[in-house]
């Protein structure tokens, strides 16, 4: 039952927002701050999941030279710096994070 | 003379040619799509998401990074109404490729628009942006969308059913760290944005305000930290802008 509700939430949460302007089709106009903020959106919303991810990845901070997750997201991060591939730095990545966990045992 | 049977035999080859046309300029988007949706069947069951529940929301809500995000969500423990909030925020930019779009589509019956809109990702906006806005005759560039959006839909299916087979074969594939997955592929996707120093100001106030509300409830935390943030490199940005402007003023 849960499950039906968040689908059925997350349907509606997609394609309304892909939907409204498909709908008035070319009636309304952006106004340019607005346009601007939405270009934050994405970069925003998943730094917010990535920091905690790396730094929290067991539910407390572990903010150590042996937190695989840290090390491999800084990792991650130069790698996407350098080639601005996202391909190769999600190889690369958790290439990185599998050694640091396997192959170091952190 | 051309008969009408001719004329309608044309417009099917036409019509074919822009579907094959717009499923192979997105083969190259399938492909870094392919890994996101293996991971997302295989996370699903250890995040507390049933099997057919995983299917049922990649037929249904199709987009990749909310669906991986409500995964996460899951896991610790979110309320729903959280969940399908954060998915909102997280679509907000989906808006803007609409905005692009719509122009050009206009015209089209209402059932068209429905499609596109049920079929706007991330890659299909990719390989249609172009077709739409870079050519010239996009009176049949609908059937390129078609052929992007299905070819995009059906490897997200195929790869979550994937997913979902090998994460039963391998229970423990979850001990591995398939969660850092997920935070390998957001950190290339938001690399590429950080050109400008309103988009610095925007991730790091978003990051360091995730860190500090990361005790909230129902994982509430990361929609402030989000808002924190746009709102952030919004107004950086807007201060940026006076400050040029009254400089050319001075001049």
């Amino acid at each position: 039952m849960t499950e039906v509700l968040l689908i059925a939430g997350m349907f509606m949460a997609t394609f309304s927002v892909r939907y409204v302007l498909f709908a008035v089709a070319g009636k309304v106009r952006f106004p340019p701050w607005l346009t601007t903020g939405l270009s934050f959106v994405p970069p925003a919303v998943l730094t917010a999941i990535i920091v905690p991810a790396v730094l929290l990845p067991r539910g407390e901070l572990w903010l150590r030279f042996d937190n695989p997750w840290l090390l491999a997201g800084v990792f991650a991060a130069l790698v996407a710096f350098w080639r601005r591939d996202l391909l190769t730095t999600i190889v690369l990545g958790m290439f990185c994070f599998m050694l640091l966990r396997f192959g170091f045992g952190l | 003379m051309t008969s009408y049977t001719e004329i309608k035999q044309d417009l099917r080859a036409i019509q074919r040619r822009e579907m094959l046309g717009g499923a192979k300029a997105t083969i190259p988007l399938i492909i870094g799509a392919i890994p996101f949706g293996i991971i997302f069947g295989t996370l699903a069951g250890p995040s507390g998401l049933s099997a057919w529940g995983a299917l049922a929301m990649s037929v249904i809500v199709f987009a990749g990074s909310a669906q991986f995000i409500a995964l996460g969500l899951m896991a610790a423990g979110a309320a729903v109404p959280v969940i399908i909030a954060t998915t909102f925020v997280v679509n907000l930019r989906h808006i803007l490729y609409a905005a692009n779009l719509v122009p050009k589509v206009a015209h089209l019956p209402h059932r068209w628009r429905v499609m596109m809109a049920f079929g706007l990702t991330d890659e299909t906006f990719a390989a249609v942006s172009n077709r739409f806005m870079l050519q010239q005759n996009t009176e049949h560039a609908h059937w390129f969308y078609l052929g992007s959006w299905l070819a995009m839909y059906g490897n997200w299916i195929l790869c979550t059913g994937l997913g979902i087979a090998l994460g039963e074969l391998f229970p423990d594939m979850t001990d591995w760290g398939l969660d850092f997955a997920m935070s390998v592929t957001f950190i290339g996707m938001v690399v590429p944005y950080l050109k400008t120093k309103p988009m610095w100001g925007a991730v790091i106030v978003s990051g360091a305000i995730a860190m500090a509300t990361f005790g909230m409830p129902h994982k509430l935390g990361l929609i402030v930290a989000a808002l924190c943030g746009i709102a952030t490199g919004l107004s950086f940005h807007l201060l940026l802008k006076r400050s040029s402007a009254q400089e050319t003023h001075h001049d």
